[in-house]
């Protein structure tokens, strides 16, 4: 009954959305404000249609209808409620009725706004929004409906069907065959939300992209109203890939935050392009440049996304195959490349309205810089996404499919981000329009001798790799420039209004939120580079088989093993846990467990490091491998991960600057506006 | 960022893990002279040392060292043995490649269909490259142009200015 329920109130959400589209076409381009009007209620309709739909699937995973094969496929009796919620986006049916319930709490937020200046833009903001949320509605309802029941035909033979085949009876499993387990982890409750926000909140500027494309509005304005939409995009984006890093550290057992898996890449691929634009709409703001450029970045990042999703969703990583047999695939195939194509094409049609009012001045200018940063992300994106389609292209044309691993990435883009870092450090200093050698040399020089500082103490700290020196000082360089720009500015502000130091910090970032979060997400940045550098240049590993007493060293650390247990728990695991002993240079630290649990629903296991963390570095402990009824033996992995908790630190600070950054404040118009009446009001009253 | 780690078609791993018990025993059988010599077993590390630079060709993406698998735990002894019996890295790599094919190999070979990959990638770069070069000259050339022009025009301009200033100034006082 709920799964007809549910499945009723998708269909209406799809015909609602048709509607829509069709009435925000014949509106826009009838230029009838009734049209417009009733096509904007058609998508804010969607949004409570689509909660029906969610709730509804989350009522059965909670209430364990493991009649409805969704249900059946991620949820297990033995499940806590939490993670039978979350059970929403941890299948594949289930993860794209979220995409859609996300896309369309966005696209409803968009409508609410007001829209006074930017009537014109409506229509097609509603378009864009529309159809990319009835494509995904519709894949739910005809490919992968989360409702879909087992029945049992009058012949014995199971069947999956969302209504009930004649002479079929209901077929109830006693219990489901639960999560993956690697998804049942706290990160993972808020890794794919944040992700999917990132996802679908890109949706938004393209909208407004393509809007400014169609009407011939192709002034800033679309930018401006777009900026803290991409801001906001880019924030959850940014949680959602370190999020997933924290998951894969915690839980993968392999040491490392990042492995250049094809799903990591799909989802660092809208983001670097996103950066880019994110830092591509400033010279259009500022100077009037580069507003092609802009749009391309928009429409690359929207099909990223969709391009993403497609490869997570299609099989097609797995295997070329997988995607020809997955009906999913060649739909996702043609909507990328019919929106990617009708996109280019609106931006051909108003190419020439799209020149450059601006000039490059000097080579040294903070646009010229910016189109540099721009140029960098572009050859990382480029690096990553051939990597990520190669192999599907090699299995394609020989049958055999090619593996790209982390070293290969590494050798590749890290020029390519240390150029960036150093870009990162250059570019707040120069200024927009010109900037010579000598007003950079002057403006960085103090900032540079402390860079130069770091790099002393780093040779003098024993470091010898040419990699790692370059790192610290580009790491050193960059914090040195951020903290004397904030140290320049606050005092400043202290010496002309005799503001206390705290005082005139807090005035300097609240009059320019945008600037100053920019630099503290700057911050963050270095700061996970700088966890970056120590785990990938410094990260040590051993591994050895012990019995009870003895000790495996490495880094200073020594590991001692005490004893080892396993015993099947209640919720349906078995755990097989070992106790070491921990000591540094001879000191006793405490006792690590790391531990290996098997779910007996999934028929699938997962490590548990031990871990035990300080600024300096962690302690990264596996259990690899035991012997059945011998609990005197283990075989254990250490991991020694220098530096790492800065990359988790480094991420609070970005998350900081990203909420600096994106905080509201008054539109510059409508403040100007709001002057403007007070201005008149003055007058009158005189 | 999970779908990698979704179970495994577990009759691939079956054969896989049959197919890797069998070299192992051949390799076995006809090298128990080697073993026999070498007192000292390669350790776990020596082993990872090797097994980090090869990927499971059943696992997507994972790396052998740190595969959790039983057949990645065989394939890993396969490397042990091997490294016992005096072969070097690059002759262990080159053995698994051989057997399962490039896939294996934490980077495509320079050799064969993986030239279109490093051809085109070149390209890109390129292109990328050639297409900053040429924006930026385009707008270097517009700068100039345009301070050539602002140049000899601005006489002209203030010339216009001034005389619209004078007629307006004119005019004023006449009104008033």
């Amino acid at each position: 009954m709920l799964a007809n329920f549910g499945f009723g109130a998708l269909i209406i959400t799809f015909l609602v959305a048709f509607y829509g589209i069709g009435a925000a076409i014949y509106g826009g381009v009838k230029n009838s404000a009734r049209w417009v009007e009733s096509a904007r209620l058609a998508m804010l309709l969607t949004f409570p249609l689509i909660t029906l739909t969610a709730v509804s699937i989350i009522i059965l995973l909670v209430t364990r209808q493991y009649q409805v094969q969704y249900v059946y496929n991620v949820t297990s009796d033995t499940m806590p409620l939490y993670l039978k919620i979350t059970a929403l986006w941890g299948g594949q049916a289930g993860s794209l009725i979220f995409w859609s319930w996300l896309m369309s709490a966005f696209a409803t937020a968009v409508t609410l706004r007001r829209w006074d200046r930017d009537r014109e833009f409506l229509p097609w903001v509603i378009v864009v929004s529309l159809i990319t949320l009835a494509f995904f509605v519709g894949m739910s309802i005809f490919i992968e409906n989360p409702f879909e029941r087992f029945w049992m035909s009058a012949s014995g033979r199971e069947m999956v069907a969302m209504f009930q085949p004649a002479g079929a009876t209901p077929l109830l499993p006693s219990d489901g065959r639960g999560l993956n387990p690697l998804l049942r982890h706290p990160g993972m409750v808020i890794h794919p939300p944040m992700l999917y926000l990132g996802f679908v909140s890109f949706v938004i500027p393209f909208a407004f992209a393509i809007a400014a494309l169609i009407t011939g509005r192709t002034d800033d304005r679309w930018i401006r109203i777009t900026r803290r939409w991409t801001l906001v995009a880019w924030i959850f984006l940014s949680l959602g890939l370190v999020l997933g890093s924290r998951w894969a550290y915690d839980v993968l057992g392999w040491g490392g935050y990042w492995g250049w898996d094809p799903v990591e890449i799909a989802a660092f691929l809208p983001w670097l392009s996103g950066t880019a634009f994110l830092h591509s709409v400033m010279i259009q703001e500022k100077r009037g440049m580069f507003k092609r450029w802009n749009m391309v970045l928009v429409i690359v990042t929207y099909a990223l996304v969709i391009f993403g999703t497609f490869l997570t969703r299609s099989g097609v990583l797995s295997s070329v195959h997988a995607f020809a047999q997955s009906a999913i695939g060649p739909l996702f195939f043609g909507f990328i490349g019919i929106t990617f194509i009708v996109s280019l094409a609106l931006l051909l049609h108003r190419w020439k309205d799209l020149t450059s009012a601006g000039q490059l001045n000097s080579m040294l200018s903070r646009e010229a810089l910016f189109l540099l940063n721009n140029l960098l992300f572009m050859l990382i994106l480029l690096v990553c996404l051939w990597g990520l389609i190669f192999p599907i292209v090699s299995e394609l044309f020989t049958g055999q499919k090619v593996t790209f691993g982390p070293p290969w990435y590494e050798r590749i883009t890290g020029p390519l981000f240390a150029a960036l870092l150093l870009l990162m450090g250059v570019a707040p200093l120069s200024a927009w329009g010109h900037s010579t050698v000598k007003t950079l040399g002057r403006a960085m020089w103090k900032p540079a001798i402390v860079s130069v500082a770091v790099l002393a103490v780093a040779l003098a700290s024993g470091v010898r790799s040419v990699g790692a020196l370059i790192g610290f000082w580009l790491v050193g360089f960059v914090i040195a420039i951020t903290l004397y720009d904030y140290g320049r500015a606050i005092w400043a502000r202290h010496k002309r209004s005799h503001e206390p130091l705290p005082v005139a910090f807090w005035n300097l970032v609240g009059r320019n939120r945008r600037r100053y979060g920019g630099y503290i997400i700057h911050l963050g940045i270095v700061l996970m580079a700088l966890g970056i550098i120590g785990i990938e240049m410094f990260q040590t590993e051993t591994q050895g088989t012990l019995k009870t007493g003895e000790s495996l060293s490495l880094s200073g650390y020594t590991v001692t093993f005490r004893s080892l247990a396993e015993w099947n728990n209640p919720d349906g695991r078995n755990i097989a846990r070992a106790v070491v002993d921990v000591s540094k240079d001879g000191r006793y630290l405490g006792q690590l467990a790391p531990r290996r649990d098997f779910y007996f629903d999934a028929q699938q296991s997962m490590t548990i490091p031990g871990v035990r963390s300080t600024m300096d570095d962690d302690l990264y402990l596996l259990l690899v491998d035991w012997e059945e009824f011998n609990s005197n033996q283990a075989t254990l992995k250490l991991f020694h991960n220098p530096l790492i908790n800065w990359l988790w630190v480094g991420s609070f600070v970005l998350i900081l600057g990203m909420l600096v950054a994106a905080w509201p404040d008054q539109e510059p118009e409508a403040a100007v506006q709001r002057a403007v009446q007070k201005a008149n009001g003055r007058a009158t009253a005189d | 960022m999970h779908d990698k780690l979704n179970a495994l078609p577990m009759k691939s791993v079956r054969y896989f893990a049959l197919a890797v018990l069998l070299a192992a025993a051949l390799l076995g059988a006809f090298s128990g002279r080697a073993l026999a010599q070498d007192p000292q077993p390669p350790s776990d590390d020596q082993v990872n040392a090797v097994a980090k630079e090869l990927y499971c060709p059943v696992c997507e993406n994972i790396p052998l060292d740190v595969c959790p698998t039983q057949a990645c735990a065989q394939w890993r002894e396969l490397i042990r043995l091997k490294l016992s019996q005096g072969w070097s890295e690059d002759d262990i790599r080159s053995y698994f490649a051989e057997q399962y094919g490039d896939r294996v190999l934490a980077a495509p070979p320079l050799q064969g269909f993986n030239w279109v990959f490093y051809v085109l990638l070149g390209v890109f770069a390129i292109f990328a490259v050639v297409v900053y070069i040429r924006v930026v000259r385009n707008l270097k050339a517009k700068s100039t142009a345009a301070d050539a022009s602002a140049i000899a025009s601005q006489p002209a301009e203030q010339d216009d200015y001034l005389k619209r200033m004078e007629e307006e100034l004119n005019r004023r006082e006449k009104s008033s």
